[in-house]
């Protein structure tokens, strides 16, 4: 099961690379990253804290809409394509299974994210750093932006690998893939904005809305980072709703939101009759 | 059924629906190891769902389908079956060995047995350039090589020939000799009967879902009992007076058409031998395998 899994994954890498995701996603991710990490770089005189902690912020903010666009991007095509390509079909005749295949893809895009993820988030807050100074906190702080933005990474490939099952076409998937970022990432938070102001402090905002913000995997990616550094929340202005969890919530559901990614994904999967 | 019983690949009242069309009804067919079947029928005729349900991307609505003693689709059935698919296709990106090399992988096979099946199908000069640029038979050797990738009981190969020039053709035969005499059981599928196919052991004739022939090709011509050709080109003027003797069409005004059975051929060479000077040349054209074909496939006969 490990080697067929590891083949899918050597030979999926080897296609990443060749068509240049590899350097687009890291390029794009550096040159996001530096550029806001100087261009935020203002207000560490007034709130005492060293650059690194001011860039560690700018950068969760960057990540909550970068990391899933590009875990997306590359997840998108990756059932769809290649029905429509017709090479599904052959592959599917091997003594593969439909969950290895798509565990094998995983372990490639993951890898290809982390490394994009890794190197842009990483020489950001090395540049920050330098520039800037970083304490033993807001260290911590970046190796804990680094691990989320993969895991978020992770969860919007699991998400990507399902609409690639659920639409017959490449063309579909790409659609319902901008579909799901548009509605995990801008439109969810939009519409518990409206809800809050409706509410206007009440049970809502006191008792529920602290969890809906949980359980969608960008609003816990930036929970998690905020409750691991106040000095993060202080300079994000997120500390309010994070108060009200338990501490486990944010990151159960970071964590879980792959593994129920992809149980889903490997149903509609199997729906797929190339 | 061979006389020693043994089976490679057993269709059993197969019959497949989508919704409301019954696209096979009721199809049972046997092909032994080492046997070559060609299956042939329209486009349409139900030959490719056929495949589809042995290799168990499909389920069928009824009947038992049992491949090298596995159920279709069964981790066990898909490494004992070998599948060349009609468009044969690959990543655009992957070089022929890193393709070939990740089947091998999943197959369970050495990786080192890659360069001499590259080597085989006259793919070494190529094996490191990018499956994009390879022409559609280069694809069609690749697709070739991946089938002979370990010891497979069964092969499915859906449109062989198809982009093939004559020389890749020659080898694809032999191929599928050695795969045969490896006890490999062969059903190639096809949509219209050529030499490939006639140098299969068993023809098998889908049409309309239903399997209307399953024998060979020596059995199949006698059953039709198709009439042999006679073209007869007349000198000049003499046209009329032939036909009148010899019966048939007169075409063009110069040559006459005739039909006769294998039985009448001879007695009918000797009437027109016996006009001597009207005719002047003769030609003769058995039922070709074309014939054949359209007769079982219901072209001629309601």
């Amino acid at each position: 099961m490990i080697a067929r899994i590891l083949a899918i994954a050597w030979a999926e890498l080897r296609i990443q690379t060749r068509n240049r995701w590899l350097a687009s996603a890291t390029a794009l991710m550096l040159l996001f990253a530096l550029a806001l990490t100087f261009a935020g770089s203002a207000p560490t005189g007034t709130l005492g804290v060293d650059l690194l902690t001011v860039a560690v912020a700018s950068m969760t903010t960057l990540a909550v809409y970068l990391a899933p666009f590009l875990a997306l991007m590359i997840a998108f095509d990756a059932i769809a394509g290649e029905a429509e390509r017709g090479t599904l079909g052959l592959v599917l005749t091997y003594p593969l299974s439909r969950a290895e295949m798509i565990l094998g893809k995983f372990c490639a895009h993951l890898a290809v994210l982390a490394i994009a993820i890794v190197i842009g988030l990483g020489a950001a807050g090395v540049a920050a750093a330098l520039a800037g100074g970083a304490g033993a906190e807001s260290l911590i702080a970046l190796a804990r932006l680094i691990a989320t933005s993969i895991l978020l990474g992770a969860c919007f490939l699991a998400l990507g690998y399902g609409a690639s099952a659920l639409s017959g076409t490449s063309a579909g998937a790409a659609g319902l893939a901008v579909g799901l970022w548009l509605v995990l990432v801008v439109l969810y938070d939009l519409g518990l904005l409206g809800a809050l102001v409706m509410d206007d402090g009440g049970t809502f905002t006191r008792d529920i809305f602290p969890w809906l913000l949980a359980l969608n995997p960008a609003d816990a990616f930036r929970l998690w980072n905020v409750a691991g550094a106040p000095q993060v929340a202080l300079v994000s202005g997120m500390a309010g709703a994070g108060a009200a969890l338990p501490v486990w919530a944010p990151p159960l559901s970071l964590i879980a939101w792959p593994v129920v990614a992809l149980a889903a994904a490997r149903v509609a999967f199997g729906r797929v009759e190339p | 059924m061979t006389a020693d019983g043994q089976v490679a690949l057993a269709l059993e009242g197969l019959s497949k629906r989508y919704r409301r069309d019954e696209v096979l009804s009721d199809i049972s067919l046997c092909v032994a190891p080492g046997e070559r079947v060609a299956l042939l029928g329209h486009n349409g005729a139900g030959k490719s769902t056929l495949i589809k349900l042995v290799l168990g991307l499909t389920r069928p609505s009824a009947g038992r389908i049992d491949v090298a003693g596995h159920a279709p689709g069964s981790a066990a059935a898909r490494a004992a079956t070998a599948y060349l698919p009609e468009q044969v296709a690959f990543h655009r990106a992957l070089s022929g060995r890193e393709q070939l090399s990740t089947f091998a992988r999943l197959a369970g096979e050495p990786v080192r047995r890659v360069a001499p099946l590259l080597e085989r199908v006259g793919l070494s000069d190529a094996a490191d350039r990018r499956i994009g640029t390879y022409s559609k038979g280069m694809r069609q050797r690749l697709g070739l090589a991946q089938a002979l990738l370990g010891r497979r009981r069964v092969a499915l190969l859906d449109e062989p020939t198809s982009g093939l020039d004559p020389i890749s053709r020659h080898d694809l035969y032999a191929v599928i000799d050695e795969m045969a005499a490896n006890g490999t059981a062969l059903l190639i599928a096809s949509h219209a009967l050529t030499e490939l196919e006639a140098r299969t052991d068993r023809i098998a004739i889908l049409r309309k879902g239903k399997l209307v022939a399953d024998d060979s090709l020596t059995n199949l011509a006698r059953a039709a009992a198709l009439p042999t050709r006679i073209r007869l080109l007349a000198r000049e003027g003499a046209a009329q007076a032939v036909q009148a003797e010899l019966g048939g069409t007169c075409v063009n005004g110069r040559s006459v058409e005739l039909e006769c059975t294998t039985e009448q051929k001879m007695a009918q060479l000797a009437r027109i031998s016996r006009l001597g000077e009207a005719v002047r040349d003769v030609d003769m054209a058995p039922p070709s395998l074309e014939d054949l074909y359209r007769h079982y496939c219901g072209e001629g006969r309601t």
